[in-house]
C-alpha cells in the first residue's frame, strides 16, 4: 500500500458568492492517467487550477507526493501544465520553448539542447526544433506544449482540455499518441475533458464531475457498466432511465413500481425508496427474449443508420414521457413507427438510488 | 455633373492636402536658398544653410541635447508605462477603472500647465532648471501615452503565456524581463518612438524648464527672435527630418504587431 501521488483532501472553492467545488476529495495513483470529465461549469477546471497551484482553494488541501502544495506558487510545485491554447512563447525557437523549463533551473545550454531534441522526438517533432511556434499547425503547437511541460520531469502532467482546439480526426489521432507517451514516460497524467470517448479511451481512472461534485469515479469500464448515479449514467454514454420506486423488498428480490409496469429486481433496496432503472442501447432487445425483462411496447419513432449499427429511438406505449435508446445491428429490419416489444437480461439492469 | 463632382473633389483634396503641407515645403524648399533670405525668388539649391547650422556649436550642442532629453525621457516614460499597463492588466485593483482614467489624465491637460506646475514644484524642491528638469516634464505627459498604447495592446491570450513561464519555473521578474516584455516588445517600441518624436519636437515645457544648456526648440526659438533667415529654415527641416523617421519607426513597430 503505497501513499497516493496526489491526495485531493475535501478541497471547496467559491469565486465570490458562487460555490465552484464543494467538498472534493480525490486521490490519485502514480503512472496513472486521470480524466476529468464534466460539463461546463462542473468544476473540472478548478480543479486542474487548483491542482496546477494557479488557484488556491477556499477550503481543503492538496498534498503532493505528501507534501501540502496548497498555497505553494506554480513555479515551486512538481507539476507542469499544457494548456488549452497552447501558451507557446510566441517569440522564441520551439527548441527555445522546450527548453525554457530547464533554463529556469539553471541547466546549462548544452544539456538545454540535448533533452529539448530528446523530448522533441518524442512527442515526433524531432525536426522542428529551429521554427518559431507560428510555422507549426495546431496539432504540432500541441505537441511542443506537451514536450515542454514533460521535459522538466513533473510529478504529474496536468492537460487543460488539450485536444479542444482540433478536429475531429486529429483528436482521435493525438488521443492514441498521449495514451502512447504517457506509457512510454510513465508520468501521472490529468486530463480534463467534456468528451466522453476521449474519456473512455484514455483514462486509466474516470473521474465524472457535475455542479462541483464527483457524481462517480474508477475504471472506465466501470463507469460505464454500473454508474453510480443518473448523471453518469447519461453523461458517460447514453442510457434509457425508467423511474420507480420498491414495493415490496423480500430475500434480495424487489419489485419496483415503474413507469412500464411492475419490475422484479435483484436488488437490496428497502420498500418505499424511490430509484432509476437504467439500461445502455446495446442492452435494450428489440421483440421479446425468453427470460428477459419485459419493459413494454413502443412506438419507434426514429431510426438512425451509423454505420455498423443503427440507433433507436422509441417512445413508451405506456408513459409517453418515456423515450427508450436503442442500438440495434445495422441489419435490423426496425422502422419508424413501428410497434416493438422492448426488454433487456435483467443483468444488464443498472439501479441507481436516487 | 458627375465630371464636375470629380473635378471638385479633386479640387478639394488638392486644397486639403496644399493647406497642410505647403507650409513645409516652402520651409524645406527656402533652407536650400543660396541667398540671404528665405523669401522668393528661388535661388538655390545650395547647402551652405546647412553648412552654418552645423557649423553652429549652439545649435549642435542643442541637438544633440535635444537627442539625450528625448531617448532617455522616453526610456523612462516607457519603462513606467509598461509596468503600470502591466499591473492594470494582470492583477485587480480597486478602483481600476478610475485610476487608469487617472493616470491618462495629463494627455488633456495642456503642456503649459504642466510645465508651469513643475516649474512652480521644482522651485520649491529646490530643483534648478536644467535638462534634467525638462526630462522629467517630457516623462510626465509621455508616460500616458506609453501607458495607453501598451495598455491597448495587453490582450488576455498573453495571460496564459506568463503562466505558462510560471509553471516552468520562472519567478516574476523572469516573466517579465523573457516573456512579456519580448511579446510587448512592438507596443514598447512604438511608445518609445512616439515619446521621442513628442519630446523632440517640445518645445514649451523645455522653454520653462531650462536655462544654460537647453533643446534645440527652444534654441530656434532664440534663433528666431533676430528674425527669419535660411539657417532656421536649415535647421527647421532636420528638426521635421527626424520626426518624420521615428514617426515611421512608430508605424512600423505598430503594424508589424499583425502576425501573433
Amino acid at each position: 500500500m503505497t501513499a497516493p501521488l496526489v491526495d485531493i483532501r475535501a478541497v471547496s472553492h467559491r469565486f465570490g458568492q458562487h460555490t465552484v467545488l464543494k467538498n472534493v476529495s480525490l486521490k490519485i495513483e502514480p503512472g496513472s492517467y486521470t480524466i476529468l470529465l464534466g460539463p461546463s461549469g462542473s468544476g473540472k477546471t478548478t480543479l486542474l487550477s487548483i491542482l496546477g497551484g494557479f488557484v488556491t482553494p477556499s477550503e481543503g488541501k492538496v498534498l503532493i507526493r505528501g507534501e501540502d502544495c496548497t498555497a505553494v506558487p506554480p513555479a515551486k510545485r512538481p507539476t507542469t501544465t499544457v494548456f488549452q491554447d497552447y501558451a507557446l512563447f510566441p517569440h522564441m525557437s520551439v527548441g527555445s520553448n522546450v527548453g525554457f523549463g530547464l533554463r529556469m533551473q539553471g541547466i546549462d545550454a548544452a544539456t538545454r539542447t540535448a533533452r529539448a531534441r530528446e523530448a522533441l522526438a518524442l512527442v515526433g517533432l524531432a525536426t522542428a526544433f529551429d521554427k518559431k511556434p507560428h510555422q507549426l499547425s495546431g496539432g504540432q503547437r500541441q505537441r511542443v506544449a506537451l514536450a515542454r511541460a514533460l521535459v522538466v520531469e513533473p510529478a504529474v502532467l496536468l492537460l487543460d482540455e488539450p485536444l479542444g482546439a482540433l478536429d475531429l480526426k486529429l483528436r482521435r489521432q493525438m488521443q492514441d499518441e498521449l495514451k502512447a507517451i504517457q506509457k512510454r514516460v510513465g508520468t501521472a497524467f490529468i486530463h480534463v475533458t467534456h468528451d466522453q470517448e476521449e474519456a473512455m479511451a484514455l483514462a486509466d481512472h474516470c473521474v465524472v464531475m457535475n455542479d462541483g461534485r464527483i457524481e462517480d469515479e474508477g475504471p472506465p469500464e466501470r463507469v460505464y457498466a454500473r454508474p453510480a448515479t443518473r448523471f453518469s449514467a447519461t453523461f458517460m454514454g447514453e442510457s434509457t432511465l425508467i423511474s420507480g420506486s420498491v414495493t415490496a423488498a423480500k430475500d434480495g428480490t424487489i419489485t419496483v413500481a415503474t413507469q412500464v409496469g411492475p419490475l422484479s429486481l435483484t436488488g437490496t433496496l428497502r420498500a418505499g425508496a424511490s430509484l432509476a432503472v437504467a439500461v445502455r442501447p446495446e442492452h435494450l432487445i428489440l421483440g421479446s427474449a425468453a427470460g428477459a425483462v419485459r419493459l413494454g411496447t413502443a412506438k419507434v419513432s426514429d431510426v438512425v443508420f451509423q454505420g455498423s449499427f443503427k440507433r433507436v429511438l422509441a417512445v413508451s406505449e405506456k408513459d409517453p414521457a418515456l423515450h427508450f435508446i436503442a442500438k440495434v445491428p445495422a441489419a435490423a429490419t426496425v422502422q419508424p413507427s413501428d410497434i416493438v416489444a422492448i426488454s433487456c437480461d435483467a443483468g444488464d439492469i443498472i439501479l441507481l438510488a436516487s | 455633373m458627375r465630371a464636375l463632382v470629380r473635378i471638385f473633389s479633386w479640387l478639394y483634396a488638392v486644397a486639403v492636402y496644399g493647406f497642410i503641407f505647403l507650409p513645409v515645403v516652402v520651409l524645406v524648399l527656402f533652407s536650400l536658398q543660396a541667398t540671404s533670405f528665405p523669401i522668393p525668388p528661388f535661388t538655390g539649391p545650395s547647402l551652405r544653410w546647412y553648412d552654418a547650422v552645423l557649423a553652429d556649436t549652439r545649435l549642435t550642442s542643442a541637438l544633440l541635447n535635444s537627442l539625450l532629453v528625448a531617448a532617455l525621457s522616453s526610456a523612462v516614460a516607457v519603462t513606467l508605462g509598461f509596468l503600470s499597463a502591466w499591473g492594470f492588466a494582470r492583477f485587480a485593483l480597486p478602483g481600476s477603472a478610475l485610476l487608469r482614467g487617472l493616470i491618462t489624465l495629463p494627455l488633456t491637460v495642456s503642456y503649459l500647465i504642466i510645465g508651469m506646475g513643475l516649474l512652480v514644484l521644482f522651485n520649491w524642491a529646490g530643483i534648478p532648471k536644467s535638462l534634467l528638469a525638462a526630462g522629467i516634464g517630457h516623462v510626465v505627459i509621455n508616460l500616458p501615452l506609453c501607458f495607453a498604447i501598451i495598455y491597448s495592446q495587453m490582450g488576455d491570450h498573453q495571460i496564459n503565456i506568463e503562466r505558462a513561464a510560471r509553471d516552468l519555473g520562472a519567478p516574476e521578474w523572469k516573466v517579465l524581463l523573457l516573456i512579456t516584455v519580448p511579446v510587448m516588445a512592438p507596443a514598447i517600441f512604438a511608445g518609445f518612438f512616439l515619446s521621442m518624436t513628442f519630446s523632440w519636437d517640445e518645445f514649451v515645457i523645455s522653454f520653462l524648464l531650462t536655462r544654460f544648456d537647453t533643446t534645440l526648440p527652444v534654441e530656434i526659438w532664440n534663433l528666431l527672435r533676430s528674425g527669419l533667415n535660411p539657417k532656421t529654415n536649415a535647421v527647421g527641416s532636420l528638426v521635421f527630418a527626424v520626426s518624420i523617421v521615428l514617426v515611421v519607426l512608430f508605424e512600423l513597430m505598430l503594424l508589424r504587431r499583425k502576425p501573433a
